[in-house]
């Protein structure tokens, strides 16, 4: 299960991590719908770019533009937060987004927990496979925390200051 | 000052829901301390050796005397009647318990405040000149542009988790009296030859481990500019900075790793995608916030107070307050007040819950309501008429509020210490109260005239030790024991430096004789009027070296009262000792 477009849903893909002993070059990627490691696409792009059922995850130091010339090629992307505390993935999802133009599923794996959703659903993800330990039911509700937001993001392209009027100063005092 | 709107009030308050929940789930365990950690720390709380301390956010300084009085109330109500002014311009009480914290974040949200982003690793409260719209030597009223920088850093949701603490200051003075240099990013709002207003940008300044002097990326930014020019910044940081070492984290190490011509060129890159988009400021929302910073209704005063003059030539107390504690004001016949929360025998910026009332009061009968707080841990009341003068010092006085030692030798900058914060070697606040009971001397303080004495318990620099002309820093050595470091030569301002290390530590007990020795040696070469610090940049550190280690320093024994800190009643068991 997975939270995708704010609600609970079946997930039939596979996320594929190496193991210590495997190699991006010559690991197996199973059959069906599977999400692989970045390295792993650039190491078998030959041999994987015909396949239709393939998504691809970056790793939180891994840079979005090695995917710029073949991200049309995927529905599902995902970023992979080793700990929460680490956020560049939240830059990595700004540029697939905002820069590159990604449209498809875009899926927060790894230690994903209810209280940084929000900020990730403002960054352009909208799908998250929150660490299995917890209650989805639960982490769906940390996407609802804040009504309104003051700056940009990809989920807004305008700032607050832009989209509504603001009040004055009326008063001549305090 | 600044009022909330609706959207401004309702954004605080689903945080106050958000928070109790998370505190919700804590309690029952559902959230492991590790996983709170970072969500309690992005809400300013800290876990201290005693207790929760929690940072309260004071917008670039200034607040209201309904806030301060609201910060009387939660001393009262939930600590121990006092609380902590801060450096960079913030309070902090420090002996919360976590449960009550959700009740005071919600008082908070009554008097449009709240604690949101005052710790971690992402973008914290902006600091600024605590004189801005009524100092003599303005540029450009930094407010509007420090609010407008709050609302844009609030809840940023890409750089939440940076590398590290990230930190700005707004200055639109001449004289920086932000810290701007020593600041992740410092910024001078400044006029060019065509009268425009724009920001001289300043990169990868700090304090810590390595202090370091900031670079100018920007020369020249138009105004419009600024939270697209940060933003190209913060997502360089973002994505280089580095995460395996937190003593490297901070963006000043990745600036000087790359260099402040390649730092500026990858900003600039970033920077070209985002110029003149929906991020730019508009004129509108710029008069917007500016309409709520516009001058109070000050009188046309146009006489120079004759009582004033009579009652200083009579009374030399206050001859010395008028000196040292008041400031010129840009208007006639008004001037700036600074109370001073530095008095001998209490802990550099602490101020109990009488004396936050009592200012608040203050504020209300002389200033307009408002305050502000410094980053030398003082308050400010900005538009004082000439003609209150006497009573509001008389008040002041009553009230503990009117030490007449600003900028002088006791008004130091200290840490809490390793009374209270758990990354300290050493004891800052016992240091600074028995400094100022040796110099207690108000004639001997005068004397020495401006000199900025600053104390921290660690390398992190809390207490601004490496730009305090004499800098006090708690060292680790291997036997665990309590050791401090001087340095000389440290300075804020226009003029940054950091302060170089005279020598090998010294004790508890024999810092104040090296601080009376270092200004011995001032004494005998100072020419005239030369402040401490032009002695120290004119002849160099060898001279007050040399007559330091000269001659032995008695380490007399320690009176066992000084462990424990005498204003908390509480006994002191740091681990460390």
């Amino acid at each position: 299960m997975i939270i995708k477009n704010k609600a609970i849903v079946n997930d039939d893909w596979t996320v594929l991590r190496l193991a210590e002993n495997e190699a991006p070059e010559n690991v197996t990627v199973p059959a069906g719908k599977v999400i692989v490691p970045l390295k792993v696409w650039c190491a078998q792009r030959e041999k994987l770019q015909d396949r239709d059922d393939l998504g691809v995850w970056f790793a939180s130091d891994e840079r979005p533009e090695a995917l710029k010339d073949d991200i049309g090629k995927f529905t599902v992307i995902a970023v992979d937060f080793p700990k929460f505390g680490d956020g560049r993935g939240y830059s990595i999802a700004y540029y697939l987004r905002a820069r590159f133009g990604y449209a498809g599923e875009l899926r927060a794996i790894g230690d994903v927990l209810r209280d940084q959703m929000f900020y990730m659903q403002r960054v352009g993800f909208d799908a998250f496979a929150p660490r299995p330990d917890r209650n989805i039911q639960d982490a769906l509700k940390g996407l609802n925390d804040f009504s309104e937001a003051y700056q940009a993001a990809v989920d807004q392209k305008s700032p607050l200051f832009r989209r509504v009027q603001r009040n004055e100063n009326t008063s001549a005092d305090l | 000052m600044y009022r909330y709107d609706q959207y401004d009030q309702q954004i605080v308050n689903e945080r106050v829901a958000q928070y109790r929940d998370q505190v919700r789930r804590r309690l029952s365990n559902e959230l492991a301390e590790a996983e709170f950690r970072p969500l309690r720390l992005q809400n300013g709380l800290y876990m201290q050796i005693h207790a929760y301390m929690l940072r309260i956010a004071v917008p670039y300084g200034l607040l209201s005397s309904r806030q301060l009085r609201m910060f009387a109330h939660i001393a009262r109500k939930y600590d121990r009647d006092y609380g902590h002014f801060t450096t960079r311009q913030n309070i902090q009480f420090n002996w919360l318990k976590l449960e009550d914290t959700p009740e005071i974040l919600a008082d908070l949200a009554s008097v449009e405040m709240h604690a949101i982003q005052t710790s971690g690793n992402c973008i914290r409260n902006i600091t600024s000149d605590e004189y801005a719209g009524v100092a003599v030597d303005e540029v450009v009223d930094p407010r509007p542009y420090a609010e407008i920088l709050r609302q844009w850093s609030t809840f940023h949701p890409e750089f939440a988790y940076l590398p590290r603490k990230f930190k700005i200051a707004v200055s639109g003075a001449k004289e920086d009296r932000a810290a701007i240099a020593v600041h992740d990013i410092g910024l001078s709002v400044i006029k060019n030859a065509q009268g425009e207003v724009g920001y001289r940008v300043l990169v990868g300044g700090g304090l810590g481990r390595t202090p370091i002097i900031g670079s100018v990326i920007c020369e020249f930014l138009p105004w419009q500019h600024v939270m697209t020019y940060i933003e190209a910044i913060l997502r360089i940081y973002n994505q280089y900075g580095r995460r395996d070492n937190i003593y490297k984290a901070r963006i000043k190490i990745l600036v000087k790793a790359l260099g402040i011509e390649e730092f500026k060129r990858q900003v600039e890159t970033e920077w070209a995608d985002l110029k003149d988009g929906p991020g730019t400021l508009t004129s509108e929302e710029l008069n917007r916030v500016s309409s709520y910073f516009t001058a109070p209704a000050y009188e046309k005063i146009t006489d120079v107070d004759p009582g004033l003059a009579s009652f200083k030539s009579e009374n030399k107390a206050f001859a010395n307050w008028l000196d040292q504690n008041v400031k010129p004001h840009r208007v006639p016949g008004y001037a700036i007040v600074v109370l001073s929360l530095k008095k001998t025998d209490v802990a550099p910026g602490d101020a109990s819950a009488e004396q936050m009332d009592a200012a608040a009061d203050l504020a209300d009968q002389f200033s307009f309501g408002e305050l502000r707080i410094t980053h030398k841990q003082n308050l400010v009341l900005a538009d004082v008429k000439n003609s209150d003068l006497v009573t509001l010092w008389k008040i002041a006085t009553a009230n503990g509020l009117a030490s007449p030692n600003i900028g002088l030798l006791s008004d130091m900058i200290s840490c809490p210490g390793a009374e209270f914060c758990t990354l300290a070697n050493a004891r800052s606040i016992p240091l600074a109260k028995m400094i100022a009971a040796r110099f207690d001397n108000l004639d001997f303080q005068h004397d020495i005239g401006e000199i900025e004495l600053n104390i921290s318990g660690c390398m992190n620099a809390c207490g601004h030790n490496s730009v305090g002309n004499i800098g006090i820093t708690g060292v680790e050595k291997k036997d665990h024991g309590e050791w401090y470091q001087v340095s000389l030569g440290g300075s804020k301002g226009n003029n940054s430096s950091i302060g170089k290390i005279i020598g090998p530590s010294f004790s508890f007990n024999q810092v104040p004789e090296v601080i009376d020795r270092l200004l011995q040696v001032y004494l005998r070469e100072r020419i005239e009027a030369e402040r401490f610090i032009d002695t120290v940049r004119r002849i160099g550190i060898k001279p007050f070296k040399e007559f330091v280690y000269a001659a032995e320093i008695a380490d007399g024994e320690e009176e066992i009262s000084v462990f424990k800190p005498a204003q908390y009643s509480v006994p002191f068991y740091s681990q460390r000792f």
